[in-house]
């Protein structure tokens, strides 16, 4: 039920976040908050040399929010904006899921372990934020990819 | 007092499970649970008298009438108002906007020279006075009236403790409305609403004073309160959703231009304009709730009937409790008065390293229900420098075991959360 939740991997973002308050030059910033509980989380999003995306992220809510933010930056950066739609896209269809998905662990990688928390309709909103807040940056910056 | 035992065998889904286990509400600062007697009542009025109030020349119509207005009347002694005072809302929210809009649309009038109530205009100088710890119920919309109007927001802050800053100067000749809540529904606070009316009055500013956390709770006398208007909510006090309530003095309601038009509320329809019947019609424009009416009255009788001093006293040593007990745990602060000194039966504390919303998953997987959030006090969250609260609110239906279930349940996210990193504000 609750370990149904919280996963140890959701569990060990939120305590040990990856790619919080990364230093990059920013090309396209947002801030997202969820009205009903006052989480919030700012995604920026550049362009290394290479072509491929650097996300950093702050903010501050609950464990579910924090830790998908660190899933999200983990899975994002260093990806091009081709390679980061399609995981963009699951990770989407697996909130969507009500759990009965099975995702696909090379493309989402830690990311799978929020199947659980598709499941608690209160909670998706704080597993998105972050995405919401990414795809919404890379509009800004222009570094998104026509999604088909 | 009253035989706990009993009153909550009147509430069908306390009985029910939750995540595997009982049930426990404490949740009832949001909404409460209804009694099969209002149910019943609504059920009653459904399958034996449903019409339309107001017209029709049959027999259902007359008792649907008789019915609505009686619930009118039950609902008025309640708060020791007058019956044609009482006004039916579709919630507080509604009720207060309704008065908000009083003022926009006599401001608009006066604008095209036709002749209204001067003490409802407003604009560029003047003054409206709220405070920090309102629900953004009575805050929007005067910040929209403002926003209309030109008038100035004005609030009385909040200390550390969550207790009202009464400062002189906020009240002042400027001022025309003064909007205050009577026990905060984040804090608990209860407020000197009396003193504030009486500083409103000195000054020719009318007063509205948002109990939708005292009346369920506490003996309200809504004239002895001495504000000018008063809103609450149905479905706090046992009662049905889909319907408010706004307490007005009759002379102010009927210098009122209308908020909601329609059917109803006019006294003679021309083709080209209309003139309006006297309160409190002129405020219930279409069909009414009728049923939702009924079961709010049957919800004021089943409160007389366990009496709402022995409510109250019932809360006060819950609260008490409630406070003695978070008081023991390592790491939790509660948010808001940690006496009993003016204080109600919303308690919200945060917890040291867990989020407020981890903190309620982790009370409902014990099937603890508990509000999480900034509870409609996105302001009152940012004085006290906390994101979001947990908060315990109870009922005339709750006892000391809910909140030891309560506490364990606190005592399992602490356990589960472990080692986590501080919250940041």
């Amino acid at each position: 039920m609750s370990e149904d939740l919280y996963q140890e991997i959701i569990l060990d973002h939120y305590k040990n976040p990856r790619g919080k308050e990364l230093n990059v030059t920013s090309r396209g910033q947002s801030h997202q908050v969820n009205p009903t509980c006052g989480d919030e989380v700012t995604v920026d999003v550049g362009l290394n040399a290479d072509g491929t995306l650097q996300v950093a992220y702050t903010g501050q809510g609950c464990s579910i929010s924090q830790a998908s933010a660190s899933v999200m930056s983990e899975l994002i950066n260093g990806k091009t904006p081709d390679q980061a739609a399609p995981i963009q896209a699951a990770f989407m269809e697996l909130m969507r899921s009500k759990g009965q998905s099975e995702p696909d662990e090379e493309l989402l990688e830690d990311g799978v372990a929020f199947i659980g928390v598709s499941k608690f309709p209160a909670r998706i909103k704080c597993a998105l934020i972050s995405w919401m807040a990414l795809a919404d940056s890379q509009i800004k910056a222009q570094l998104t990819t026509e999604m088909r | 007092m009253f035989d706990i035992a009993k009153v909550r065998a009147d509430f069908p889904i306390l009985s029910r499970t939750v995540r595997g286990g009982p049930l426990v509400y404490l949740d009832s600062g949001a909404t409460s649970q209804k009694p099969f007697q209002v149910l019943d009542a609504e059920r009653h009025f459904y399958e034996n008298s449903n019409a339309a109030v107001h017209r029709g020349a049959h027999a259902l119509a007359e008792e649907a009438t008789d019915a609505y207005e009686g619930a009118r009347e039950t609902i008025a002694t309640f708060v020791c108002a007058e019956t044609d005072e009482i006004v039916f809302t579709k919630n507080a929210t509604e009720a207060i906007n309704l008065v908000a809009y009083a003022f926009s649309n006599a401001t608009d009038k006066a604008r095209q020279g036709i002749e209204v109530d001067q003490r409802f205009v407003i604009g560029p100088g003047d003054s409206i006075v709220v405070s920090e710890m309102e629900h953004h119920a009575n805050l929007i919309p005067w910040q929209e009236l403002c926003s209309k109007t030109g008038a100035s927001l004005r609030w009385f802050g909040i200390t550390d403790e969550g207790r009202l800053n009464i400062e002189s100067g906020v009240i002042d000749s400027t001022t025309k409305i003064v909007s205050i809540v009577h026990q905060s529904n984040l804090l608990g606070t209860i407020n000197p609403v009396r003193e504030i009316m009486e500083m409103a009055h000195a000054v020719g500013a009318l007063g509205l004073v948002d109990l939708c956390q005292s009346v369920p709770h506490m003996p309200v006398d809504v004239v002895d309160l001495g504000a000018d208007f008063a809103a609450w909510s149905g479905h706090k006090m046992l009662g049905p959703t889909g319907i408010g309530i706004l307490w007005g003095k009759s002379d102010l309601l009927n210098s009122m231009p209308p908020f909601l038009t329609g059917g109803s509320m006019i006294e003679m329809v021309n083709i080209d304009h209309s003139t309006f019947a006297p309160a409190p019609k002129r405020f219930e424009a279409g069909v009414p709730m009728v049923a939702q009416a009924v079961g709010l009255a049957r919800a004021c009788e089943y409160l007389t009937d366990l009496g709402m001093e022995n409510i109250f006293t019932h809360e006060q040593e819950l609260t008490a409790y409630t406070l003695a007990e978070l008081a023991k745990l390592q790491g939790v602060r509660v948010i808001g008065p940690t006496d009993m000194v003016e204080r109600g039966s919303a308690v919200s504390f945060v917890v040291d390293g867990i989020h407020p919303h981890d903190v309620g998953h982790l009370m409902d997987s014990k099937g603890v229900a508990v509000r999480v959030g900034h509870h409609c006090c996105w302001p009152t969250c940012r004085r006290l420098d906390v994101p979001a609260t947990t908060r315990i609110s109870t009922y005339l239906y709750n006892d000391k075991a809910d909140i030891d279930q309560a506490i364990l349940g606190i005592m399992a996210a602490q356990d589960f959360f472990g080692s986590a990193p501080r919250v940041s504000a």
